[in-house]
């Protein structure tokens, strides 16, 4: 029982960790709070949805969820945040709670407000024993999400681009007199965080079989309390935020029984710990 | 009746984004949990009449200095974030305040809670009566923010807005004023839901949800932050927008969101806020038509000489 609690915590965990990834990506270089990130989570599940009813191919509407969407944020990065840098953070904060409010009502009115089922055939078999079920869209999560971890790893430490982003991340006036082409960087972290909600979107829609226009609600504000806890701008600090609430939401929920939702468990976590630690848990020293 | 009812939802705004904007136009404290303080005004107003058997009259400056009062230990505890910490936290505390009123069964939970109509000498409550009410908080309230802006308490949340450190350096206390600003701002929130409570007759935990507070931070933004004449016009323009569009009604959110994106990528300043484009042009105007009017004066002063 403990033992399936624990792998159910860690799967909603993995989940978290890749819609939040985005976002922290983002504060990561420009140090804004993109809410709309969320957004690109639910344009993923559903262009991952259409894009599987018209092929049929999981990987094809996996890839092509995550490209398409990956796209968009360089055009939202391009006409949308490049030119707030320079403003007060409120500014972009509140563009970016317009943005997806646009993209939530938009996929509403294209798509409808109904849920619609996701159900797609997963190319292996669940694990079954006498007291444990790891459900094949589990097994799915859980390897997609390490494989699209460890790609984010090899790309941010290994490669030239990489390099660029950790030096814009440092200091983007330095970087850029120092030759780093940072529009180019920006651009790149935007493919790859918009392109990660999206993975994401996809496979909580398979998780819960249902897509719908609000389902980035509860991510967007998760995502929030995840990334401040994991030290904002910090791409491992997020991972282990996320499986740190992925599995206490899930452990208290099962045993405790809180008396409030377990949406509502993770703020009560981040309100604690920022009181303790105003930047966050795994911040280095302000 | 029709032009009543708007008249006193509009009203209510007005209200909530000229506390709004006591926290976060002058003092620069990004509040995004507005309605949170909204809602324990609504329902401390709502449990005081309606379970302790107070008068409306009585629940009123209840429900003013309880959320005050919360406000004031919220702030105290939020006094070590800033920024976007601040921001986080605020969508926190929204979230969590949601949760208790939609759990906590004496407080109607998911069913919600019904509150009487108050009496007025004996008499139900009209709308009439709840439009003088709201008229007669609106101007209080202007009163207040104009009493802030021009004393020293005014001149300490600016400068605390502008740069916190400067204003430390020359002796201001930084933290005592963003208490004084986060109290006030929040009472006159709960003030505002206590009146709320009791013209609906009905809450519900939703009503105080973090898209409340999207639209209250809306208004201001749209108006202008840090001024009364912004946080008004803000509240009466995306208040009135869906009443006199009736056809945009299916696309009020996306209208909201599109205003939001444009205005924070090209009129971040607000349409009535200082160095906005609407404000400088009437000021020219005004600037102009002194200018005509003192040339008249020296006219004359000439053919008096």
């Amino acid at each position: 029982m403990l033992l399936q609690q624990i792998i159910n915590g860690i799967v909603i965990g993995s989940v978290y960790a890749l819609t939040a990834m985005g976002a922290t990506l983002v504060y990561g270089i420009l140090r804004i709070l993109d809410i709309a990130n969320a957004g690109a989570y639910a344009i993923g599940a559903y262009s991952g949805l259409f894009l599987y009813q018209t092929t049929g191919n999981l990987a094809l509407s996996f890839l092509g969820a995550t490209l398409l969407t990956g796209f968009f944020g360089t055009v939202v990065q391009k006409f949308l945040y490049l030119p707030l840098l320079e403003k007060p953070p409120l500014i972009p904060l509140i563009a970016s709670i317009g943005l997806f409010i646009f993209i939530q009502d938009l996929l509403r009115l294209i798509a409808g407000p109904q849920i619609r089922e996701f159900n797609a055939r997963i190319p292996f078999e669940s694990i079954r024993t006498a007291d444990l079920t790891i459900n094949s869209v589990w097994i799915l999560i859980i390897l997609l999400t390490t494989l699209l971890l460890l790609f984010l790893w090899y790309v941010l430490n290994k490669t030239k681009i990489g390099l660029a982003w950790r030096a814009t991340a440092q200091d983007l006036e330095i970087s850029t007199s120092m030759g780093v082409n940072v529009k180019k960087v920006v651009a790149f972290n935007f493919l790859l965080g918009y392109g990660f909600a999206a993975a994401a979107g996809v496979m909580i829609g398979l998780l819960y079989n249902s897509v719908f226009p609000t389902m980035g609600d509860v991510p967007a504000y998760k995502m929030l309390a995840i990334i401040v806890l994991g030290g904002l701008g910090n791409p491992l600090g997020t991972v282990v935020a996320s499986l740190l609430i992925g599995l206490v939401e899930t452990l208290v929920a099962g045993y405790i029984g809180f008396f409030l939702p377990r949406d509502a468990i993770a703020f009560v976590a981040l309100i604690a710990i920022l009181l303790i630690k105003p930047r966050g848990l795994m911040s280095k020293k302000a | 009746m029709y032009e009543i009812v708007v008249s006193i939802n509009i009203g209510i705004f007005i209200l909530l984004s000229l506390s709004l904007n006591i926290i976060t136009g002058y003092t620069g404290q990004p509040s995004l949990g507005h309605a949170a303080f909204f809602g324990i005004g609504a329902y401390t107003a709502a449990v005081a009449t309606g379970k302790m058997g107070m008068s409306f009259w009585m629940a009123l400056p209840a429900a003013f200095v309880i959320t005050g009062l919360v406000g004031t230990l919220l702030g105290l505890a939020s006094l070590r974030v800033k920024e976007d910490f601040l921001a986080i936290t605020t969508i926190g505390i929204n979230f969590v305040m949601v949760a208790i009123f939609h759990y906590t069964p004496y407080l109607g939970a998911s069913f919600g809670m019904p509150v009487n109509k108050p009496l007025l000498a004996g008499k139900e409550m009209s709308n009439y009566h709840f439009l003088a009410l709201v008229i007669i908080l609106i101007v209080l309230v202007c009163l207040l923010s104009r009493r802030i802006e021009r004393s020293w308490i005014g001149l300490a949340l600016g400068g605390i807005r502008n740069n916190e450190e400067a204003a430390a350096s020359v002796g201001i206390d930084v933290n005592r004023f963003k208490i004084i600003a986060f109290t006030i701002g929040t009472a006159i929130a709960g003030l505002t839901g206590a009146v709320y409570a009791h013209y609906m007759t009905f809450i519900y935990s939703s009503d105080f949800a973090f898209l409340t507070s999207i639209t209250i931070l809306s208004m201001l933004v749209v108006g202008g932050m840090g001024t009364i004449r912004g946080a008004i016009a803000g509240a009466v323009i995306l208040g009135l927008a869906p009443e006199l569009f009736r056809f945009i009604s299916d696309y009020r959110m996306l209208v909201y969101g599109s205003i939001l994106v444009l205005m924070m990528r090209f009129q971040p300043q607000g349409l009535l806020g200082n160095d906005s484009f609407v404000w400088t042009g009437i000021k020219r105007l005004r600037r102009l038509r002194a200018a005509g009017d003192s040339v008249m004066e020296r006219g004359t002063g000439h053919g008096k000489g």
